[in-house]
Order: structure tokens, then sequence, then C-alpha cells
């Protein structure tokens, strides 16, 4: 009986050499072919990529070299420019420039309010303070964006808290003042650019704080006091050495808000006058319109926008550091 | 004339640590005046309360007999060579040089030309174009140099420069440092906590301990007659003898400093003259470093490290006799 016993132990002893064997062999394996491993690990995000992605991207590309047949609203599908050409007129080109320039405000307004934060996050917060500043800048991502527009549209609209506060401040004429401003004002806020902007501004504010925060978390602060050593005050360290190493958060950042601008439909459909945007533009047009064509070519303008962003970006140096 | 720098009773406090604590110190113009000791002893902080990115918690500090208190570092006549040199990474190595001069209004062409001749005496001429991630360390160490020295301040001062240097190029960096502040007639402050490298190049080192100053003292002092059992062991290697030990070979009856290097290792028996002195021991360890052969000896209740040049006569567990000049031993005045 112990015989048996014996043997059995040693079959079960050989079939976990087997076993490890058989794992082992497989880690030898990749140990001597690294790039064959490197390949299995990349291949589904790279299917993900260049199916999903990227092929989906050139159906779309595809789509805005066909056009729309006015008479039968049928697709037709030949290669034709002529939906681009759509694009060059005045209406279109007015949706392009309302947004482009949205877009620039944001990003600039969005710059200036996220630099100053990001600047004492990276600095001078410490323990509980950092820990604050984190949730305080991601908290907001949390929540629904939809839930937080409407609350914008409440405290924008004309009996919101916005003209609550002016009432009681005795402000009221301030805040008429702005919204008779042509152009950027309307009959309240929440039905102005003025409000569509604000609102803009708070829902990618995240975006912009995060990378810069994280552009100024590289600098070391010795290079701040090698720059008062040579005899830089605060404002000339700041325009020579700090600003030009935040320079790649700030792009990083400008990149989200301005392209997130580009392409946003909901906030100018709930806090906004009815003029369209690119977004709402492509909404419509692929929905209602169903001339997909157009709407195809709309959403290749922000792609174009962002590629001479970048590349004016790039050849103003403002990778140079990275 | 006014000292280059001088520290009155100054006190730096990070809340509860006192970093520096009671330093009072002069520095003469045109010295080369090292700040030596191990890390956390307020070496550096001195240094940063004389550039002015530290303010004293209490105290004076004077530079060039104008009070510095409260005065901004842009302000200050001085420059500093950092010890992970600080060189801006998005500016090439000519406009990292010409920095200083930049922020002065000084004229471009001006400045260049003067930043391509501080890189000349750096021995960089022609890396004007390159950005400091090009470099090696001790390029970068050259430039840090070359970016403090072309604004001609009064005084340097040289945060641990050195230490993120190999052994040849430091070796070959204390030279041409000490040359260059020779021919410069300014005053370097020099901070290290290498003993070999303070030792080498300054004209007066001061030794640092838990925020206060030890012993201010040239090198050759500073090494031979060490005031206390602190600077004995930190400055080289030395046997530090109890008062009762010293009494019974011959001295004053205090803690003594004995240099290893000032003991003969000799064969047991051998007769001793008056003017020296003698221990009988048994060799526990012997470590072979090149130019000399250490000797660990066990004499009575006590260990003797005794270095004599390369060639090791003994073997471990030899019977020995040690044996010493008493003016080798140099009572102290601290003990503990």
């Amino acid at each position: 009986m112990s015989q048996a016993v014996t043997a059995e132990r040693e079959a079960g002893a050989i079939a976990a050499e087997a076993r490890g064997g058989m794992v082992d062999g497989i880690s030898d394996f990749f140990f001597a072919h690294p790039k064959l491993l490197t390949l299995i690990l990349l291949l589904p995000p790279l299917l993900w990529i260049g199916v999903v992605y990227v092929g989906s991207l050139f159906a779309l590309l595809l789509q805005s070299f066909y056009s729309l047949d006015d008479y039968s609203g049928l697709i037709v599908h030949e290669f034709t420019l002529s939906t681009y050409a759509q694009l060059l007129e005045t209406a279109n080109l007015q949706i392009i420039l309302r947004t482009v320039l949205m877009s620039a405000f944001v990003t600039l307004a969005c710059a200036v309010v996220a630099f100053p934060i990001a600047y004492y996050a990276s600095r001078y917060a410490r323990g509980w303070a950092k820990a604050l500043f984190y949730l305080a800048v991601m908290m907001p991502l949390w929540s629904s964006y939809l839930v937080k527009i409407y609350a914008w549209k409440l405290i924008l609209a004309k009996e919101g808290i916005v003209t609550w506060l002016a009432k009681g401040l005795h402000l009221s004429w301030l805040l008429d003042g702005i919204l008779a401003l042509p152009v950027v004002g309307g009959p309240s806020l929440s039905f102005s650019y003025i409000g569509t902007f604000l609102v803009f501004v708070y829902v990618w504010i995240p975006y912009m704080i995060l990378p810069i925060q994280a552009a100024l978390e590289r600098v070391p602060a010795n290079y701040i006091e090698a720059s008062a050593d040579l005899g830089a005050e605060p404002r000339q360290t700041f325009w020579t050495v700090i600003f030009p190493l935040a320079l790649p958060g700030i792009i990083a950042g400008s990149i989200f808000t301005f392209s997130l601008t580009l392409g946003d439909y909901i906030v100018p459909t709930i806090v906004g006058n009815s003029r369209l945007m690119i977004g709402q533009a492509v909404y419509t047009l692929q929905g209602t319109a169903g001339n997909v064509p157009l709407a195809a070519a709309f959403t290749v303008v922000p792609m174009v926008i962002m590629a001479i962003y970048l590349w004016m970006a790039k050849r103003m140096g403002a990778f140079d550091v990275l | 004339m006014s000292p280059a720098v001088r520290f009155v009773n100054v006190c730096r406090h990070f809340g509860p640590v006192r970093a520096v604590d009671g330093v009072t110190l002069d520095i003469a113009e045109g010295e080369f005046f090292a700040m030596l000791g191990p890390s956390g002893s307020g070496k550096t902080t001195c240094l940063r309360l004389i550039a002015g990115f530290e303010q004293p918690s209490a105290g004076h500090i004077e530079i060039f007999g104008e009070t510095a208190e409260g005065v901004p570092p842009y302000k200050r006549n001085l420059n500093t060579v950092f010890q992970d040199y600080a060189l801006f990474p998005h500016m090439t190595v000519g406009e990292n040089v010409a920095y200083g001069l930049r922020i002065k209004g000084v004229p471009k062409a001006e400045r260049e030309a003067k930043a391509r001749k501080a890189l000349a005496m750096v021995k960089l001429a022609g890396y004007e174009q390159r950005r400091p991630a090009q470099l090696s360390g001790g390029q970068r160490q050259r430039v840090a140099l070359a970016r403090a020295l072309v604004n001609g301040p009064k005084v340097l001062l040289l945060d641990e420069p050195l230490g993120a240097l190999d052994l040849k190029l430091r070796e070959q960096m204390q030279e041409e440092l000490k040359a260059l502040q020779k021919q410069l007639g300014i005053t370097f402050v020099f901070v290290t906590h290498d003993q070999g490298e303070a030792l080498s190049m300054a004209d007066r080192v001061a030794v640092f301990n838990e925020g206060k100053i030890i012993q201010v003292d040239s090198p050759a002092h500073i090494y031979e007659k060490p005031q206390s059992r602190f600077v004995a062991d930190f400055v080289g290697s030395s046997n530090v003898l109890p008062p009762d030990f010293a009494s019974s070979h011959g001295c004053a009856a205090k803690w003594t400093s004995l240099r290893p290097e000032r003991i003969a290792v000799a064969a047991p028996g051998t007769a001793v003259s008056n003017a020296h002195s003698y221990a009988d021991g048994e060799v526990k360890l012997i470590s072979y470093q090149g130019a000399v052969t250490r000797y660990s000896v066990q004499a009575g209740d006590r260990r003797i490290a005794a270095e004599v040049p390369a060639g090791a006569e003994f073997k471990e567990g030899d019977k020995v006799r040690l044996v010493w000049p008493k003016s080798a031993m140099v009572a102290m005045e601290e003990g503990a």
C-alpha cells in the first residue's frame, strides 16, 4: 500500500514538473523573443485603434467626399469636392468662425484662470491642501455633465441667482449693461454668448489645470532660485523660466479645451442663443436633414484646425523641452 | 576692511529643527573658504543664507559690510553654482551663460561675446549652441561655473559642485577651481561633505555639526590639531583615545586623537625611544588599500588602527608592537 502511495506521489510530482516545465518553456520562449511578446500585448489595442477608430474615421472622411442630391435627398456615392465647397457658403463659414472664436476665447480664459491654481497646487500645496486641490478639480468631473449644464442654466437665467445677486448688490445696471452689449449680450445670460462662454470655461477647466500642474510639478525649485541668483526679479523669472517650461502643459491643456469646445453641441444647445456651433450643425445635418456628407465635412474642420494649431505650436518651440 | 561675509550668531529654524544654530563667522575677501560637515549639519543652509534663499530666524548677516537680511537674492552681488547645476533646459548653453547679463539688459552682441569668453575660460569654447541635456556631468558643471562667473560676482557660492562627478574628473576640477580662484581673486565659499576636497582646496575650513560650527581653522590645523572628538573622527580617520590611555602613554589626561598613519607596526619587543610611545597587541584585520595597508590591532580592550605604506609584513593573528611619536598624540578640548 505504501508503495502505491509513493508511486502516486511520484506521478503527481512528475505532472507538476511537466506543468512547471510548460509554463517555464513559454516564459523562456518569450524571454528569447521579446519583440513577439510586445506584438502580442499590442495586438488588441492596435486592432482597436486601427479598425474601430481609424477605420471609422476613414469612413467618415470618405462620406465627406460624397454629396447630397438636393431633389431626391439621397446620397450620391461619387467623388466630389462640392460638399467642401458648401462649407464656404456664408452661413456655414459663420458657424465655423463662431465656433473657432468661442473655442479660442474659452481656451484663453481657461489658461488664465487655471495657471494660478495649477501654480499654487504644484509649488505650495502640501498634504491635505494638495488632496483638497485634487478633490476640487476632479469632483466636478464625477458628476453628470448634463446636470451641471442645467444647473448653470438656472444660475444664469433671468430669474436666476446672478440676477438676484446683482439686484441685492445694486449692480443691476452693470448686468443690464453687459447684456446690452452687441453680439455677446442677449435677453439674459443664459441666452447669450457670455453664458455659453462661462459654461464652457467651467466644464473644461479641469482639463487645463491638470496638464499645467503636471508641467509645473516638473520644474525644480532650484531653477527659480538659479534665476533669482542670476539677478532676475520674480516677474522676469516667470516669463523667462517658469512660463516657457510650463508651455508644454498649457499647450496640452489648450488642445483639450480647444478641441472639446470645437466639437461640443450640448452646451450651446442648452445655454446660449440659437446660433449654431459646429457640433450643433453636425448634429442637425446628420439627423433631421439627413445630409451626412456635409456633416462629415463639418467634422473635418476641427481636425484641420487642430492640425494647424499643433503645427504652429511646434514651430513656436512649445515642445522643445519635452 | 569689512569681511566678505559676516555671520553674527545666526540661527535658522525650520519648525522644531535648528538647521543653523548660533553660527558666528567671518569670511575674508579673496578667501577660499570651505564649509565641511555631514549631511544635515547646516552647511548648505548657511550657504543659502548667504545667497538669500533663506532668511535667518535670528542673528545678523553682513555681506561686504552691508546688512543682508531682507535683501532678496536678485539684489545680492554674488552667484551660486548649484549642486545639480540647475541649468535651464529650454535654453542653449550660450543662453544659459548669458542669462544673468540678459536680465541686466546687456546688449545681445556684448553678452554673447562675454558668454563666449566665460565658456572659453572653463574650456568649453564652441559649445554655445548645445543644449544642457547634450552635455556630460563634468561639462554641465563647467557651464554652471561659467554662468555664475560671467556676472563678475564678488563672492562665488558653490554647493557641493563636484558631488556628481567621478573621481578622476573631481580631482581635475579641484585643481581647476583652485587655479580659477587664484586667477580671479574673488571669494569662494564652498560647501562639501568630502573632507579630502575641503582640505585640498580651501584656505580655511569650517567644520559643521548639528547646526553649529565645531572648528574653523586652516586645513593643516583641522587635520593635525583637531580640537574635538567630532573633528578628529569626521576629518580623516582617527584613533580617539580616552584620558586614562593618554595619561598612561605620556600625555595629559584628556581625550586624545592619534592618526593611524603616525603609527608604525613593528615586531613584538622592538626597542622604543623616550620620544615614542607604544602598545602591544594582536593583528585582527588587514585591509589593503592600494597606497597604504591598514591594520586593525587589538591592544588590551581597545582597537587601534594603523596605516603603513603598502606591503603587509604581518598576517592576521600576529603579535605586533604599535609605536608612535608622543608628539602625534593631540589632546582635544572636548571629550564627548
